[in-house]
């Protein structure tokens, strides 16, 4: 079973990469990009477990490493 | 007294805060290779800077799951003197011995310079004997030290005492332009409740001799000494 992390900045946290980046989109002439947060994905395979398993121990991952609930939030896709 | 200088993989300033630990201030000086669990019959502890496990993932994040740090942890809650230098800061950031979190750069660029700091308060052991307003030239070498933390924890900070440097010109004047990553009101040092343990972007090891540009960091390893013989006494 495969499952997908995106982790990104919270809202109100200062992102200079996006900044720059759509400060970069704007030079290229392609107008219309009011804003862009980057963040982290990341693909997991995991062992033969329910789904309800893999949630809370994916769940956990981001708690204790994958994210850093300071500055970031987290959101799990689980499956595909 | 002797005191300890963790080193992880990736560490690079190990030697520098060995060096002025043990041969400009005069204290004994061992290093404390990562996988070690234990940090007994030391009396103070360094996390130097560097670059430990590549910054994979995000600065510190691995080498917080290093069993050095359960010592560490220990050895803090005891009230023992720690104190994280650049990647130490964003390392005892992710441990969450020290509140909030490091971004990049608001310039976006690596920052390699000498900055001044204004020291605000003298509560930590390697403070003490610095007055309030005390102005030190520092260096700084970072592409994340943007420190940041939500407006509730910077003025809990604020009011407990915690902030111990801020950013400034030369002067001693606390400037937007002296700020040199974007962090959150010019922190650049921040302690724990206790103050005992301490995190800072630049880099006091680096400036312990005038041979280097400038003695000042020297004056950080010093109060530590004193702070621990008074203790001892």
């Amino acid at each position: 079973m495969k499952a997908k992390i995106y982790v990104t900045l919270k809202r109100g946290v200062l992102d200079p990469q996006g900044k720059a980046i759509r400060a970069s989109l704007s030079h290229l002439g392609i107008d219309g990009v009011e804003d862009v947060r980057v963040g982290k994905f990341m693909e997991i395979t995991l062992k033969e477990i329910g789904a309800e398993e893999a949630r809370r121990l994916l769940d956990e991952a981001c708690r204790r490493l994958l994210a850093n609930t300071v500055i970031e939030e987290y959101r799990i896709e689980i499956g595909g | 007294m002797k005191t300890a200088v963790l080193v992880f993989p990736g560490s690079n300033c190990d030697h520098d805060a060995y060096h002025a630990l043990k041969h400009v201030v005069g204290v004994d000086a061992e290093f404390v290779w990562h996988k070690s669990s234990s940090l007994e019959g030391f009396e103070a502890v360094v996390i130097p800077g560097g670059f430990t496990y590549g910054d994979y993932l995000r600065t510190g994040a691995m080498a917080k799951l290093s069993p050095v740090m359960g010592a560490v942890r220990r050895f803090a809650e005891g009230g023992g003197p720690v104190i994280g230098i650049c990647n130490g800061f964003q390392i005892l950031l992710e441990a969450g011995l020290l509140p909030g979190a490091m971004i990049v750069n608001d310039s976006l660029r690596f920052v390699c310079d000498f900055v001044h700091l204004r020291a605000v308060t003298d509560r930590t052991p390697f403070t003490r004997g610095i007055p309030e307003g005390t102005i030190l030239k520092v260096p700084v070498a970072h592409y994340q030290g943007n420190y940041y933390a939500d407006e509730r924890t910077l003025s809990s900070l604020e009011e407990r005492g915690q902030v111990v440097f801020r950013y400034c010109d030369p002067e001693g004047n606390v400037t937007r332009e002296s700020n040199p990553n974007g962090s959150a009101r010019n922190i650049a040092g921040i302690c724990s409740e206790g103050g005992n343990v301490l995190g800072m972007m630049p880099h006091p090891e680096r400036c312990a001799e005038e041979a280097l540009g400038s003695a000042d960091g020297r004056r950080l390893f010093d109060a530590m000494v004193a702070w621990l013989g008074e203790r001892s006494a």
